[in-house]
Parts: C-alpha cells; structure tokens; sequence
C-alpha cells in the first residue's frame, strides 16, 4: 500500500501565531512555539512528524506562510 | 524502507500547496486570524488557475481592506467609501473584455453603498461582488455595522444591539438574490479547509459566470473580527460558528444556472 | 442647438468612452440627446444613467482609471452630492469632464440659470487641497467647444475639469459649429498614452493601483507638493479670458458666462453714453486671470463685477486688485438674470457716481 509522507515549511518571520492552523490539522503536527518572531508573535511549528501533507493547515492560513510538501513512499 | 528526511520530502516535485504569485510580498496588515487573509487568497488563486490576471481589475472598498491592492497583484482601484460597484459597473461596461470584480466589507457594501450595491446588481452588471460580513466595522474600532447580529456588542452598542432602538441587521445576500439581475448568490465561510475549499469553488464559479456573460455574482463570506469581537482568532471562529451561521446560513442562496 | 445638447453631441464627436448621469433640471437634455443619439452605434460610447449623482461620478472614478475619456453632467444640488467623487477623482489624478448647468441655491433653490457655484467650483467643493480647472462658456459655441477642450485639458494634467455653465446657456439656443468626429482611444493608444490606467496588469509591468490614500504622512505631503506643482503650471499656461473695449476704457466690468452676455450689451449702452467702459470675461475661473485684472487696474477707476450671486467671483477680482481702485458687485439671486439697464444704472451707482 502506497503511503504518503509529508512535510511543511513556516514562513516563521510572517507568522502571526493566530492559530488557526492548529484545529486544522488532522495529525496533530502543528503547536505554537513559546519562542516569538521578530514581530513578537508565538509563531506556529511543527512538533512531530506526522505530517501527511494534506495542506488543510495552508488552506486556512489566513497569512499564506505555510508551503506543503507530500511524497509518495511505495 | 530507508528512511525518509525532510531534505527528501522538500522538493520541487513534492510541492503541494506554495503561497500564489498573484499576491505580493508584502505582509497583510490584517490582524492575526482574520479571515479577509484566506479570502484574498482564495480570490488570487482563482484568477491564477483562470490564467486572467493580465484580464483583471479589482475595486478595492474603504474599511479593513482599504489597503487589499497592497496585496493583490493585479491592476486596482480604491473607491469611496461603498462606491466600489459604482467603479466596477463603469469598468466593466467600458471594458466589456477584462474581468472586474469588487472587494468589499459589511459596512462599505451594506450601509454607505447600498444604493450602488443594490442598482448595480439589479442592473445585472456583469460583475463579480465578494462581500466580507464579520458584523462589525472592524477598521474604525469595532462600531456597530448593518450586519451586528441582535444583542452583539460592538463600540457603539456596548450592551449589545438593541433592534428597537438600532434597527435590525441587514440580510444583503437575501436581498440581492431577489433581484433579476444576480444570476449565482451564495453565502461561505473561510474558517476549515473544507469552507475554504467550498468558497473558492464558488469564487471560481463566479468568475466563469463573468467569462460567460451571465450577469452578476455576489459571494458573501461570513468572516470574523477577532479584534472587535475580542476573542482570540480560534475562539472568534467557534463564535461564529455558533452564532453568526445561524444568522446567516451558508450555502448558495440562488443559482440560475 | 441648446447648449446642453451641443455640449453632449461635441461630447460624441470628442471621441468619449462612457457618460454616466442623473436628471436634474436644467441640464437632463444632455443625456436625453444622449440616449436618443445611440452613441453605441456611432462611436461604442457607453452611457449609462445611474442610480444617484453619487454614483454617476464614482462610474466616472472607475471609467477614468481605465484610461478612458469619461464624462458626467449634473446641476447645483447634484454637483453637490458629486463632490466626494470630485474629491477622490483629484486626489488620484484622473482625468474627467464634468458639467454644472448651474441653478439657484442653496437647496433645492431654483430651476432657474444661476452662478452661485462659483466658490464651490474654484475653491475645491470636496475635501482637500485640490482644484479643477473651470471652464466658464457664455455661448452654445462655447458650450460644444468646452466639451473636447475639457477633456484635452483634463489628459494633459491627468485633472478632473469642470464646465461650469449655468440654466441659460444650458436652456438657450444659438448656431454652432461642431467639430468633425475623433476616434476614440484605441486600447493600444490607451496603454502608450496613459500607463499608468488599470487595464489588466501584464508581466511586463509592475501592477497599476489608482488610489488618493497614502497612509505615509511624509508621502502623502509629497503627493500634496506634486499636486500644487501641478495646479501652478496650470495657472502659468491655461489661463484663458476675453477682452473687449479695455482698450480704452476708463471703467471695467468682469463678469463671465451669462453675466458676461449681459455685460457686453451694459458696455454698449455706457459707450452710448460716452463712459468708455470695457469688459473682461475670464473663460477659466480656475486658473483665474489675476494677472490682466491686476493690469488693468492700474488703468481704470472702476471695477464692477457681476454676477448671477451674492458676490463670488469678486473676491478673486479685488485679490488682484488690492486697494488700488474700487471694486463692487452687482447681481441678481434666486434664478433671476439682471438686465443690461440694470448693470448700467450698478456702474453709474456703485462705481461712477458712487
């Protein structure tokens, strides 16, 4: 059975740390971080490797920061 | 099975879901979790998959999105405070070939600009109007708008809207479907990937009606206002969820097909 | 030809794209010969009547921004109501003609011919710091020659230009000359000539935005420089007026539009009388032709202005004259034209005698 594995990337600098993303997504991937940007934002990450790149997360980003990224795995 | 590194998974061939050309660089200056964000991008999206963005001109309106041609890459032009269709009738009528839609709030549409939105629909201009409701005006500081449901409060309702004494919400969208010049009405939301999704269809939708001469189409997104609602962005989407759509149901309201 | 309808039929022949307007008495026969000339099928031109005066002048707003020769027409209450619009079109620098066939005020006021728009036309109407230049006919000729000259004047400095006739010019009938079909702007034409008009933004250029907001203090002072640069060339080179009989005159009327019709028949009957006296009629009340009235000052022992309104224009005509000599006014109010007795008997009164 084909798997597929995935993976995104944050633009971090323009996260907003809305949290948006978080209910969005089916594996639980994303938290914010306690860290803050430039902007003073808690912005999102990643905390584990779940990722089945569904772009539910970059869909509803209201700030387009997320790239996703899905590789088929046989 | 080697293992799998991130390395590997980040390539171009992988790419999924990549942020559009058709917005700019330029950070949105909305507050974080505010649906006009998904919204301007959804909009960007459909004239990129339409292949129009050399085709296209946006009326941006007063309020949050005052500044939306900051973000949208494509020609724009900003209206008077609700004289967005107004600007949009005279473009497409004079430009019968480009694609024109207008951009605009709850209180730019469905207060000061009535009039225009109101004639410009029943006129059956050959438009696109996407019409953000988040019930308030977001921009001025959270006053009471057309659209602040009974009993929200607001700056300028602070102990909730009282309809004997301020009136009742307006139903725009209702409105507009009942006139012969709207060809597709719907009501979305932008707050899951799958409202996301059923918004950009209809966003799209619209726009095919435009290729194809049918007259006007009015998408409403029922958004939120986390900064004038005060709640944190999450919270305010529950909010909505809870209150606003049972006021204003999503779904499409009138399609003539 | 009524004045109104020369205005819309040059208007055509001007080569427009698109008039956008409401009825209002004394100025519906533009749109009315409009609608009844199918410039559709002449020339493509679009026109439209809109919901409000507000409206109409936003149409202008968005045609304008294409690049497009665009046109509206109201009278006095509406010109009121299109103001905001007049506001943002100067402020985003977009060319446009706009017609005020002038009635009586304030209010609902009057359907008769009036000029108590003055201030309202030449010392900006809408907010902010901005001017039109304005254009004063006082003949149907002039009512059909303003239309083309408008919208030449209006692409040249990327400005809204205001013909600002009243209900006589507007109403009354006269011959005139028209001038030959223009073409209209080809697309092509339109992307060389005014790159800046939003027509679709190609990958070859950066997008085009049309806006009067810029939320940058030091950007927007900027943008208010560049737009007072702007008017004072227009003062250096469109100032545009008419003299007649200054040559010699010991005595000097200024009036424009209608007055300046009935001026011209008072100036007679004064030299009739052996008062040698001589007419200035400014034909752009903005930029206004301080310069010459300033000259002639230094002639004549009189200045009478007159005007269909309490006295407007003769601000502007005593700020070029200073105290070097007398200035009075003379007018009729409420849609009421003053006839050339009654001029006569104002200058031997007010100026000779008084």
């Amino acid at each position: 059975m084909a798997k597929v594995k995935g993976d995104i990337v944050i633009d971090i600098e323009k996260c907003k740390g809305c949290g948006v993303c978080i209910p969005a997504c089916p594996n639980d991937v994303i938290a914010l971080s306690k860290n803050v940007n430039g902007k003073g934002y808690n912005y999102a990450e990643t905390v584990n490797e779940e990722c089945i790149g569904c772009a539910n997360c970059a869909i509803v980003c209201p700030d387009g920061v997320i790239t996703v990224y899905r590789k088929k795995i046989e | 099975m080697a293992e799998i590194t991130k390395e590997d998974i980040r390539k171009p061939e992988n790419l999924i879901y990549k942020k559009t050309e058709l917005l700019t660089d330029k950070a949105l200056s909305y507050c974080p979790g505010c649906g006009h964000g998904t919204a301007h991008r959804i909009v960007m999206e459909v004239l990129e998959e339409m292949d129009i963005q050399d085709k296209t001109i946006g009326i941006a309106p007063v309020g949050c999105s005052v500044l939306a041609y900051e973000f949208m890459n494509i020609d724009m032009q900003q209206a008077a405070h609700g004289r967005a269709p107004a600007l949009a009738t005279a473009v497409k009528r004079l430009n019968p070939d480009k694609f024109v839609f207008t951009y605009q709030g709850d209180g730019d549409l469905a207060a000061i600009g009535t009039a225009e939105t109101i004639h410009a629909c029943n006129r059956g201009e050959n438009i696109v109007i996407i019409f953000i409701n988040n019930g308030i005006y977001g921009m001025t500081g959270g006053q009471m708008a057309p659209t602040t449901l009974p009993g929200m409060k607001s700056s300028t309702s602070p102990y909730g809207r009282d309809v004997h004494m301020m009136g009742n919400p307006l139903k725009m969208t209702e409105l507009v479907a009942q006139l012969p010049g709207t060809i597709y009405v719907t009501r979305q939301a932008v707050h899951t990937p799958a409202n996301v999704r059923k918004t950009k269809k209809a966003i799209r939708k619209a726009f095919e009606n435009q290729k194809l001469n049918k007259g006007l189409s009015f998408v409403e997104i029922v958004s939120n206002c986390n900064s004038g609602w005060k709640m944190n962005p999450v919270q305010a989407n529950e909010w909505m969820v809870e209150n606003m759509f049972p006021f204003y149901p999503l779904g499409d309201i009138k399609v003539n097909d | 030809m009524k004045g109104n309808e020369a205005f819309a039929e040059a208007a055509i022949r001007a080569g427009a794209d698109g008039y956008f307007g409401y009825p209002i008495t004394p100025q519906s026969e533009v749109m009315e010969y409009l609608m009844a000339e199918k410039p559709h099928e002449r020339t493509g031109m679009v026109v439209l009547q809109a919901e409000s005066e507000v409206a109409a002048i936003n149409m202008v707003y968005g045609g304008a921004a294409c690049g497009k020769r665009v046109l509206t027409s109201s009278s006095s209450p509406g010109i009121s109501l299109k103001q905001e619009g007049i506001s943002y079109i100067a402020g985003a620098e977009l060319p446009c003609v706009i017609l005020n066939v002038v009635r009586g005020g304030p209010g609902l006021g009057t359907i008769q011919p009036s000029q108590s728009d003055y201030f309202q036309s030449t010392k900006g109407g809408g907010h902010g710091d901005y001017r039109m230049i304005v254009l004063a006919p006082s003949s149907v000729q002039e009512m059909a020659d303003f239309a083309r000259l408008g919208f030449d004047l209006a692409f040249k400095y990327r400005n809204p230009v205001l013909v600002l006739s009243d209900g006589a010019i507007g109403q009354m009938m006269e011959k005139v000359e028209l001038d030959e079909q223009r073409p209209r702007f080809t697309e092509e034409e339109i992307i060389k000539n005014t790159p800046w008009a939003t027509t679709g933004k190609t990958k070859d250029r950066e997008r085009n935005i049309i806006t009067s907001l810029d939320l940058d203090s030091a950007k927007q002072e900027l943008h208010n420089h560049a737009l007072q640069a702007k008017y004072k060339l227009m003062q250096e080179q469109e100032t545009r007026f008419e003299m007649i009989s200054c040559e010699d005159a010991d005595y000097l009327i200024v009036a424009y539009g209608t007055s300046a019709r009935i001026s011209q028949k008072a100036v007679d009957l004064l030299r009739a009388e052996g008062i040698k006296v001589g007419l200035l009629r400014p034909i752009t009340l903005y930029p206004f032709p301080t310069e010459i009235i300033s000259k002639l000052a230094d002639q004549v022992k009189g200045i009478l202005t007159v005007e269909m309104s309490a006295g407007q224009m003769i601000e502007d005509v005593r700020l070029a004259v200073g105290c070097r000599v007398k200035v009075e006014h003379f007018g009729r109010m409420g849609g009421i034209i003053p006839s050339p007795t009654e001029v006569v008997e104002a200058m031997q009164t007010k100026i000779i005698g008084g």
